[in-house]
């Protein structure tokens, strides 16, 4: 088939390339400028090299602050995942609970990140919180201010009480998917309850579980109005996540060299813990056509 | 393995059924022989799966008992029942290699490992798969995939009965021939009790002893495909079975004389007077084209609208006196200008009220 040749197709393209490069090509390329230069104001630059990579990558307050997003995001998704899978199992698959169970999941999720946060403060303070003072008259002695584990237990709890319906409406989604004669072929080979888990309902859920996971990790791998709000980043550093850590030191301090140079390296981390997700997720069970397995 | 006896068995779907038209599946008694083949037959939503569900334990019958050989197996579940069943989408593991698969309901039951061993490799060979026990399930073909779900019943070498449920939906159909001829093979080798629930009369006739026809949740005829041919218990049948389906034509029957069309013949057999109303029905196979000089005393004018040739016959698609009328003509077969439709009185049927009577001789 001949095709007439011409380059008109680039003109469709062109509004969402503009629009790509204001939000997102444009400003990113100004990072990356403000990573390899330094300025005293005045508009005035000049040139650094790498210096500030090697001074943020060297920086203990960096490593801290990795160290704590890691953990974070390990902690979120060792939690949020099996919670949701659970949640989403024991759910109706039909009548009138449906709707209900969906609209209660779906409710925290229209909360903003700002509004969780404040609700937490006030819930869990010990003198007007309805948590908060609880826990003081059972003689719980709880305070996410000065106690460092208290802060990280109330982030944590926030976050999956926020995030978990998400991951419960993507499982869910994946359950229901699946056609009734896969159970009904399980119940005649006999199957147990954990292996129609283990062998149908896991493996018909792999794909909308890899969005959860992703979409889980970058978002708490990201987390800063939560702890924002809560604790401000302490008490101490305990709660200085790496985002937290970036405003203080983009806008509280000024340092745009140095805050680019750390954006710079967050970005590529996030890309690249994605990368590795996505790859063992997709290639999990999956083989090249000629491929045996054992 | 064991004879299956639908003790009055009904279903319906709702809670409180009231009239006849609430059951999905109305009353039916039956028993299916111990290594029989047997085709449900009938069209969407005729109640087939609904009755085969109900066999396999899958659905709770809101009547009747269900009977394998004599133990009642009306509340057991499924694999209580120990049957097999296939459905109209394969269902594999997909996580699973294909040996894996096979030996699942093995393992579930808690049989040895190298029984297991043997078995699984037996039926490798059985279905053809031997070279491909080690792979992935996921990454077959349709067919293959039918294969394994068949596999994993047929591995059980103690299952009362396999149930098919339109297994070929979704095979190709040059794969359709290859796997039902060797279902047949199957049956012939083991005899399991095998019930195929399809809509497909090509399906039913070629691998079914015996073809249960169903009808609005009645079951209509059980018969050979030669009585379900020769003599359609219900007008249903014998349109629904042939290709063209049979004529049916309203019309009068008193003693032996026969009127339909505004003709009327005279029949080797002797009818009862008959209430309700009554049709005369015809395979298009017993209806002979003949011109003017060869028509003799059967023949009805026919009026010619058209002529499909389909290879091995030819349809002459007509009406006679404003009824429509098919009649099948060999290939090499010429239609007269003039055509007379000439019946073969012997071959015809009548029905009062749907229902076939029999005459005598």
């Amino acid at each position: 088939m001949d095709k007439p040749l011409n380059n008109k197709a680039w003109f469709f393209v062109l509004p969402v390339f503009f629009l790509v490069a204001i939000s997102a090509i444009i400003p990113l390329m100004t990072v990356v400028n403000y990573s390899f230069q330094d300025t005293f104001g005045n508009n005035q630059f000049f040139w650094v090299g790498t210096e500030w990579y090697t001074d943020v990558l060297s920086s203990s307050r960096f490593h801290d602050a990795l160290l704590r997003n890691l953990m974070f995001s390990g902690i979120i998704l060792a939690i949020e995942i099996p919670l949701g899978i659970a949640i989403a199992l024991s759910m109706p698959r039909k009548g009138i609970w449906v709707p209900v169970c969906l609209i209660l999941m779906a409710l925290p999720l229209l909360i903003p990140w700002n509004v969780v946060g404040t609700i937490w403060q006030v819930f869990g303070r010990a003198d007007i919180g309805l948590l908060g003072h609880t826990l003081a008259e059972l003689g719980v002695d709880y305070n996410y201010a000065t106690n460092a584990t208290d802060a990280w237990i109330t982030i944590v709890i926030m976050d999956v009480w926020h995030w978990t319906s998400l991951v419960v409406l993507l499982c869910y989604s994946g359950l229901v998917a699946i056609p009734e004669a896969y159970y009904q072929a399980a119940r005649i080979d006999g199957a147990s309850k954990w292996k129609v888990f283990r062998y149908i309902q896991l493996p018909k859920m792999q794909r909308v579980l890899l969005i959860a996971v992703l979409l889980r990790f970058m978002d708490s791998f990201m987390i800063y109005t939560e702890p924002f709000v809560l604790t401000g980043g302490g008490p101490g550093n305990s709660t200085t996540f790496l985002s937290i850590d970036l405003v203080k030191m983009a806008i509280g301090q000024f340092d745009l060299g140095p805050a680019a140079a750390m954006s710079i390296i967050y970005f590529l981390i996030i890309l690249l813990l994605c990368w590795v997700f996505y790859t063992l997720m997709t290639n999990f069970g999956v083989d090249a056509p000629e491929k045996e397995v054992d | 393995m064991a004879q299956i006896t639908l003790d009055k068995l009904a279903h319906s779907y709702l809670p409180n059924p009231k009239s006849d038209a609430d059951f999905a599946l109305k009353q039916i008694d039956y028993v299916w022989e111990d290594g029989g083949a047997y085709a449900l037959l009938g069209p969407s939503g005729c109640g087939k799966t609904t009755l085969l569900n109900i066999i396999s334990g899958l659905l709770l019958p809101s009547k009747g008992n269900v009977l394998f050989d004599t133990a009642d197996v009306t509340h057991l579940s499924p694999e209580q029942r120990n049957i097999a069943q296939v459905f109209q989408f394969p269902v594999i593991y997909d996580t699973m290699t294909v040996e894996q698969n096979l030996a699942f309901p093995l393992i579930n039951r808690g049989v040895e490992k190298h029984e297991v061993k043997k078995r699984v490799s037996e039926m490798l060979e059985i279905l053809d798969l031997t070279d491909k026990a080690r792979r992935r399930a996921r990454g077959l073909s349709a067919d293959e995939k039918q294969k394994i779900s068949l596999g994993r019943g047929l591995v059980r070498y103690d299952v009362n009965a396999i149930l098919f449920d339109e297994p070929l939906t979704v095979i190709d159909p040059h794969m359709k021939w290859q796997l039902r001829t060797q279902l047949k093979e199957l049956h012939e080798q083991f005899n399991h009790t095998m019930i195929y629930v399809t809509h497909d009369q090509t399906e039913a006739l070629t691998f079914a002893d015996k073809v249960v026809v169903m009808y609005e949740g009645e079951v209509v005829q059980i018969g050979t495909p030669e009585q379900l041919f020769d003599e359609p218990e219900h007008t249903f049948v014998g349109y629904f079975i042939g290709s063209p389906g049979m004529n049916i034509l309203p019309g009068s029957v008193s003693g032996n004389t026969v009127n339909m069309a505004d003709h009327s013949f005279s029949l080797d057999r002797h009818y009862e007077p008959i209430s309700g109303t009554t049709e005369i029905g015809i395979r298009p196979e017993f209806i002979h084209v003949a011109d003017a000089a060869s028509a003799g005393a059967n023949g009805m004018p026919l009026h010619v609208k058209a002529v499909e040739n389909i290879g091995r016959h030819k349809i002459v698609r007509g009406s006679v006196n404003g009824h429509n009328v098919d009649a099948v003509i060999q290939e090499d077969a010429n239609v007269p200008a003039e055509a007379f439709a000439v019946i073969d009185t012997a071959r015809l049927n009548v029905y009062s009220n749907s229902h076939l009577v029999r005459g005598s001789r």
